[in-house]
C-alpha cells in the first residue's frame, strides 16, 4: 500500500504561474519520507492539494489510497497534519484549542475527547501548559501544539510541512525526536523541509522538488548512489597522471590544486613538463581527479604506480548528501561567495 | 456534499446528528465566550435602558406624548411595553445590523485570518458542514441579540412606565398577555431579518481573509440599502432591498394583523437567506484555501 500517491499532479495559479508541474509522488507505507526543496519549489502547494485545501489543475492524488480531494471527509481523519505553521485561536488555551478541532471531527468520539487531548498534550510535553492561553506560548510550544493536534487520534499518516521552521536547535531536536517516535509507532511520516540536514537523519525516503518538478524520488541509499565517486591523486606529475587516468577510461580527468596550495604557485600542474621532476614543496601538491566510474580504485592506483608516477596521495570521494541535494535543487541565489 | 460525507468507517461510527450538535455547541461556545462578542451583546442591552431613561426624563407626564411622528412614542407614555418596539426599531437602524455583521463577517474570514480554517478543513470538518454550523451560530447570535433588546426593554419599560392592556396602532386595545405574545412574534420577525442579513455576511465572509473587510462591506450594504430605500425616486426598487421590510413588524401591532405585509417581509428574508447561503456554499466548496 502507498500512503501517498499522485500522478501528474499539477497546480497552475490564476496568474498563470506553474507552482506544481506533473509530479508523481509514491510514499511507501511505513516510510519516513523527506519532501525536500528550496522555499518556493512547490512543496506547500503540493501538501495543500494532498489535504484537499487546494484543488489540482490536473492530475490525481490519493491519500491512503482514497482519491483526494473527493474523499477528504472519508480519509482525512486518518491523517494528521501540520501545514504552513501552527494556527490556533490566540484567546483560547492550548487544550481548549485542541478540543475545538476535535469537536469539528465528525468521527471523533466525544466521550474520549478529554483523555485523548491530554494524551496528545503529554506526548509533545505541553501538559503543564494546557491551561495557558495560546497567545502566551513560545514559538516552539506553538509548533508542538500543532503536532499535538495531529496526534489527537491514532493516525496512519502524518503530514508535517516544515515542522522545524523558526525553531532553535533545541526545538529542532525535540521535533526530530517526536517524528522518530511517531514513525516508531508504525505511522507513515511525510515531512517537508528546505534543509536536507534537518531530515537526513530521520528519513528513509526522499523526494526532491525544484521549481515545481520532482527531480528525484527514492530511498536515501538510492540518492547516495546518484552521486558519482571521484578518484583524486596527489602527485608531483599531474599531467602524466591525468593521461593514465584518461587511458584507463576515467572521464573528466582534470588537474586541481590541493586545498592548502598557495595561489602564488599558479597553474603549475599544466605547465609541468613531462620529463622533468618538478620541484613542488610539500603542502602545495597538485592534484588530479577524475570520475571513478566502473573502474576499481585498486587497479587505478596500481596502473599509476606502474606508469612510474610518484603518488603522494590517493583518495576516492563521494559527494555528501548536501552536495547532491544542492546539485539537484540548484544553488540558492545567495550561494557562491 | 456527496454520499462520501456520510460514510464513516465501522468502529468510528458517530451519529451524524450528534456530531453536528457537538460541532455546533463548540462553535456557540467560541462565539459566546469571545470578549468582543460579549461586548456587542452588552451594547444591545444598554441601549434600551438608555432610551427608556431618556424618554422617561423627557416626558414625565403620562399624557406628554413626546416624539410625535413615530407611532410608538405616543403610546409609550401610556404603556411601558411600547419601549420594546421603540428599542427594536431604533436599534434596527444601526446597532443590531452591526452586531450581526461583526459575527457573520468574521465567521469564515476570521478563521482564514487566523489560519485555523485550513486545520478545520484538514480535521476534516467538511466544507458544507462547517458552513452550516457557522450559519447556525450566526442566526443564534442574532436571535440572542434581538431577544436581549426585547427583554431589557420590557423590564426597563415596566420599571419606568405604567403597564397594562396594550392599545394597538389601529386603536384597538388588547390584553397584556395578548400584547406580550405579539411582542414575542415581533422579536422573532426581527431575528428573521437579522438571519437574512447574517446570510449576506456569511457569503461576503467566504470571499476574503480579512474579517474587518467583510464586516465593513456588510455595513456599507446595509447603509446603502437604507439610503436607497429613502429616496422617493427609487421607490420601485424598495421592496427588493434587504432592509426594506425590517421595520414592517408594526404589522403585528394592528388588529387584524396585517399578514400580507408580514408574509412579504418574511418571504424577502427567506429569499435573501437562500440566495446568499447558496453563494457562500458555491464559493466555499470550490475555492482554494490559501490562508
Amino acid at each position: 500500500m502507498t500512503a501517498i500517491s499522485t500522478s501528474g499532479l499539477t497546480k497552475r495559479f490564476r496568474g498563470g504561474q506553474l507552482a506544481v508541474d506533473h509530479i508523481d509522488l509514491a510514499v511507501p507505507d511505513g516510510s519516513v519520507y523527506g519532501f525536500l526543496g528550496p522555499n518556493g519549489s512547490g512543496k506547500t502547494t503540493t501538501i495543500r492539494m494532498l489535504l484537499g485545501l487546494a484543488f489540482p489543475t490536473a492530475g490525481r492524488a490519493a491519500l491512503l489510497e482514497v482519491p483526494m480531494p473527493d474523499g477528504a471527509t472519508q480519509v482525512l481523519h486518518r491523517v494528521g497534519s501540520l501545514v504552513e505553521g501552527p494556527a490556533f485561536y490566540p484567546f483560547l488555551t492550548g487544550s481548549d484549542n485542541l478540543a475545538r478541532y476535535d469537536a469539528a471531527d465528525r468521527t471523533a468520539d466525544p466521550r474520549t475527547a478529554r483523555p485523548r487531548i491530554e494524551a496528545a498534550l503529554d506526548r509533545v510535553g505541553l501538559l503543564a501548559a494546557a491551561k495557558k492561553r495560546y497567545r502566551n506560548y513560545s514559538l516552539g510550544m506553538k509548533q508542538r501544539l500543532a503536532i499535538a493536534a495531529g496526534l489527537l487520534r491514532p493516525r496512519e499518516l502524518i503530514i508535517l510541512d516544515e515542522p522545524t521552521n523558526g525553531l532553535d536547535p533545541q526545538g529542532t531536536r525535540e521535533v526530530r525526536a517526536l517524528i522518530r517516535q511517531i514513525a516508531a509507532d508504525g505511522t507513515t511520516v511525510f515531512v517537508s523541509s528546505h534543509l536536507l540536514a534537518e531530515v537526513e537523519q530521520i528519513c528513509t525516503h526522499v523526494g526532491v522538488m525544484r521549481t515545481g518538478r520532482l527531480v528525484f524520488q527514492g530511498s536515501l541509499p538510492e540518492l547516495r548512489r546518484t552521486g558519482a565517486a571521484r578518484v583524486t591523486v596527489q602527485t608531483a606529475d599531474p599531467e602524466a597522471a591525468a593521461k593514465v587516468l584518461t587511458g584507463l577510461g576515467l572521464a573528466d580527468a582534470r588537474a586541481t590544486l590541493a586545498e592548502n596550495s598557495g595561489l602564488a604557485s599558479g597553474p603549475a600542474p599544466a605547465e609541468a613538463s613531462p620529463g622533468a621532476t618538478p620541484q613542488v614543496p610539500p603542502g602545495e601538491t597538485p592534484e588530479v581527479s577524475a570520475l571513478l566510474g566502473d573502474a576499481s580504485p585498486e587497479q587505478v592506483c596500481a596502473e599509476l604506480v606502474h606508469a612510474g608516477i610518484g603518488v603522494r596521495g590517493f583518495a576516492v570521494t563521494s559527494p555528501s548528501l548536501e552536495d547532491l541535494f544542492v546539485g539537484l535543487t540548484g544553488e540558492g541565489f545567495d550561494v557562491g561567495g | 456534499m456527496s454520499a462520501a460525507d456520510v460514510a464513516v468507517p465501522a468502529g468510528h461510527a458517530v451519529r451524524p446528528v450528534r456530531s453536528y450538535l457537538r460541532f455546533f455547541t463548540a462553535e456557540l461556545r467560541l462565539v459566546f465566550r469571545r470578549r468582543r462578542n460579549l461586548l456587542l451583546l452588552a451594547v444591545t442591552a444598554i441601549f434600551p435602558l438608555v432610551i427608556g431613561i431618556a424618554l422617561r426624563l423627557a416626558s414625565p407626564h403620562p399624557q406628554g406624548g413626546n416624539g410625535a411622528g413615530v407611532a410608538f412614542f405616543n403610546q409609550l407614555a401610556g404603556n411601558g411595553v411600547f419601549l420594546t418596539f421603540i428599542a427594536l426599531s431604533t436599534l434596527l437602524v444601526l446597532i443590531l445590523p452591526v452586531v450581526v455583521a461583526v459575527v457573520a463577517g468574521d465567521s469564515v474570514a476570521g478563521e482564514a485570518g487566523y489560519g485555523t480554517l485550513r486545520y478545520l478543513l484538514a480535521v476534516p470538518a467538511g466544507r458544507t458542514r462547517l458552513l452550516a454550523v457557522k450559519y447556525a451560530a450566526i442566526v443564534t447570535f442574532g436571535l440572542a441579540a434581538t431577544f436581549i433588546v426585547s427583554a431589557v426593554a420590557l423590564v426597563a419599560g415596566a420599571a419606568l412606565f405604567p403597564v397594562g392592556p396594550v392599545t394597538l396602532l389601529s386603536g384597538t386595545t388588547v390584553s397584556l398577555p395578548d400584547g406580550l405574545v405579539r411582542l414575542l412574534f415581533v422579536t422573532l420577525y426581527v431575528a428573521a431579518a437579522m438571519a437574512a442579513l447574517g446570510a449576506i455576511g456569511l457569503a461576503i465572509s467566504t470571499m476574503t481573509e480579512h474579517a474587518i473587510g467583510a464586516i465593513a462591506t456588510v455595513m456599507i450594504l446595509v447603509v446603502a440599502s437604507e439610503v436607497v430605500d429613502n429616496v422617493p425616486q427609487l421607490a420601485a426598487a424598495g421592496p427588493y432591498l434587504p432592509t426594506h421590510w425590517w421595520l414592517s413588524f408594526d404589522a403585528l401591532l394592528r388588529a387584524p394583523v396585517d399578514t400580507s405585509t408580514l408574509l412579504r417581509g418574511l418571504l424577502s428574508f427567506a429569499v435573501y437567506a437562500l440566495i446568499f447561503c447558496s453563494i457562500a456554499w458555491a464559493r466555499f466548496t470550490s475555492a482554494d484555501v490559501t490562508s
